[in-house]
């Protein structure tokens, strides 16, 4: 068997046993060199990034693999479509698992994306130079939810759809522009063939490209500026070599998300609905969960309210780095202990008043009745827009003089006030609607 | 340097890269345009968009209401025997609507919004009526055409077509 121990000996990776060798192995390393040579050691704490961001980064990789392998099954075609994706299921090997591998990365890209923002917000990654990069962060985002909304018309069944009709239908009220955008984006005044081919085109090259570009330059500017955000040392820091120390954690929690990720695949297949049929939606018509949280807000106001209300939401995000400039606090999780008090009665606030607010809106509240002579525009819209948007200031306020939070501490506690509105209007949408979008008991 | 001293001639290098520049600008635009145009909506493919012949008006008892699946439409005949065709895309945004004839409206699954037979909303979200589209009736013969839906903001007689 010598020559088996040759073998195994000869596949063995050789790392340099110095410092320097090891460094110069990051540094002429195609994929290693996105990484410094050397990384402070607390960045290295799990705590400090939870790795969201390399779990992002691992997942679109993912995502661009078996989408490849699914692009020689799929048939952009809506006669074909449909068939093509029954077919992948029932008939092709592995298809549904590489389906499943598909989808499912695209839906946890969605949360670790967000989780990895609010991991940047809490830690004031967003300080300084890193502000560009934070910026840029919030295009990404978009940019994969846009992914998400291109990719589940390709299936051509019901949710696909109706969640497209539903989506473009929000465009016609943007002003001037808006319904030439939607025409533009559907090639016609419906869902149709051009639609599909629209989005295949979209979601298999030119976003796909653009993530890419976007990926490149996000991580460049993240070693631009030093690396991730850390707290100012009070003293020496300790420096540790790339090889072993970052990449084999990294290694971990790729290997962990790669099993989470394929043991879910394989226990739960992708969904698939009944095939389009445009005379009937079907009842009640869910868009996919993570927009579920705007169809909620659309239930309660007209649609250019609910779009002008999550718009100043990001424009809100954006404008954070030139709001808190209190820099002091990188690095420093919530920015002080009262930030984390402002920022856990913010969140509590939030799953007090959200739930209040849609029950009442639902069964008591009737605005357009209420007021009979006043459009609908002003009922609907401009007051439950006002009212939201005072209720956002008010609640800073709050946390900014009853509780004396300085405006980088109430500002966790305004992030924590949306982001709890989100997950309570998620799961009101996910859970609480059915059938006429009526609110119900599960 | 004051503002008198800036050369008032252009030189040959400062013009030819102007001119280059600008060149570059109207290519760029070019390319925009070759490229939204090469993009832009193809026409509407099938049926839908053209003229639907309907039937005859005495087949549409008053009171009724008939679902043209191809045409996107509901033909309605009211109770004083008028006619609308209305088109079957919620206003909200953009779900087709049913008719639920035990209670007497159209209902939209989306975002629960109710229309009454003439499609005039009884419950948003939705923020306008149905839109129709333009009947013309020969020889009691109906026909529907279907190429450009009618908005209106409230429920008049003038958009109603009598026999
Ligand atoms: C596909 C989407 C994305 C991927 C793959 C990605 C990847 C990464 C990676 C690998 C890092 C290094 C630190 C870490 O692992 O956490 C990072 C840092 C950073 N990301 Fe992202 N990211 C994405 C989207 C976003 C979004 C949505 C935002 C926020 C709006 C954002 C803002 C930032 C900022 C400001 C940093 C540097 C600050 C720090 O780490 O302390 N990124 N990103
Ligand atoms: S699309 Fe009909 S109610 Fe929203």
């Amino acid at each position: 068997m010598a020559w088996f121990t040759r073998f195994v000996n000869s596949m063995r990776p050789r790392l340099p046993n110095d410092e320097r060798g090891r460094m110069r192995a990051v540094a002429n390393n195609l994929i290693l060199h996105l990484h410094p040579t050397r990384v402070p050691a607390p960045a290295l704490q799990m705590r400090r990034t939870w790795g969201l961001g390399g779990i992002s980064a691992l997942l679109t990789v993912i995502l661009v693999l078996s989408g490849i392998l699914l692009m020689f099954r799929y048939d952009a075609s809506i006669e074909r479509a449909y068939q093509s994706i029954q077919f992948l299921e029932t008939a092709v090997p592995f298809g549904s698992l590489l389906r499943a591998i598909h989808h499912w990365s695209g839906n946890l890209l969605v949360i670790t994306v967000t989780l990895h923002l609010v991991r940047v917000f809490f830690t004031g990654g967003f300080y300084g130079p890193r502000r560009s990069n934070w910026i840029f962060g919030l295009a990404l985002l978009l940019l994969v939810l846009f992914f998400n909304f291109t990719g589940y018309l390709l299936p051509w069944d019901q949710l696909a759809f109706w969640a497209i009709t539903v989506g473009v239908g929000l465009l016609d009220y943007v002003p001037l522009l808006g319904e030439a955008m939607a025409t533009f984006l559907l090639g016609g005044r419906e869902v149709g063939q051009a639609a599909l081919r629209n989005f295949y085109a979209l979601h298999v090259a030119v976003l796909p490209a653009l993530l890419m570009l976007m990926l490149s330059y996000h991580f460049w500017r993240v070693r631009k500026d030093g690396g991730i955000a850390l707290p100012t040392p009070s003293g020496p820091v300790e420096k540790l070599t790339t090889i072993p120390h970052l990449v084999g954690i990294e290694l971990g929690v790729a290997l962990l998300t790669l099993t989470a990720l394929l043991g879910f695949a394989m226990l739960v297949p992708a969904p698939l609905e009944e095939l389009a049929n445009p005379a009937h939606p079907p009842n009640p018509a869910k868009a996919a969960w993570y927009f579920l949280g705007l169809q909620e807000l659309l239930l309660h106001m007209h649609p250019l309210a609910a779009m002008l209300l999550s718009g100043s939401v990001m424009l809100g995000l954006a404008a954070v780095p030139y709001w808190d400039r209190d820099e002091a606090a990188i690095g420093i999780v919530g920015r002080s202990a009262r930030g984390r008090e402002a920022g856990l009665v913010g969140f509590l606030l939030s799953l007090l008043i959200t739930p209040s607010l849609v029950v009442i809106d639902e069964w008591w509240l009737d605005l357009p009745s209420l007021l009979p002579t006043w459009s609908t525009l002003i009922t609907n819209g401009v007051l439950p827009l006002a009212l939201s948007l005072a209720g956002l200031a008010l609640i800073y306020a709050l946390l900014r003089y009853p509780l004396r939070a300085r405006p980088s501490e109430a500002l966790v506690g305004l992030f924590s006030f949306i982001g709890g509105a989100l997950v309570v209007l998620t799961v009101v949408g996910v859970f609480l609607r059915g059938p006429d979008m009526v609110l119900m008991w599960p | 340097m004051t503002s008198s001293d800036l050369p008032t001639t252009l030189s040959r290098r400062d013009f030819l890269s102007l001119g280059l520049g600008a060149l570059g600008l109207a290519g760029l635009l070019q390319s925009g345009a070759i490229t939204y145009q090469f993009l832009a909506p193809r026409t509407i493919e099938g049926e839908f968009g053209g003229v639907v012949h309907a039937g005859e008006l005495v087949s549409f008892p008053p009171g009724s209401v008939t679902e043209f699946p191809d045409g996107r439409f509901f033909l309605v005949r009211l109770d004083d025997g008028g006619l609308l065709a209305v088109y079957r895309r919620c206003t909200h945004l953009g779900c087709a609507v049913a008719w639920h004839p035990t209670e007497d409206r159209f209902t939209c699954p989306c975002h629960g919004s109710h229309f009454d037979q003439a499609g005039v909303v009884e419950n948003p979200p939705a923020p306008r009526p149905l839109d129709t589209f333009a009947i013309t009736l020969r020889d009691g013969q109906i026909s529907v055409d279907t190429a450009r839906p009618q908005r209106r903001d409230h429920f008049s007689v003038d958009q109603v077509v009598y026999g």
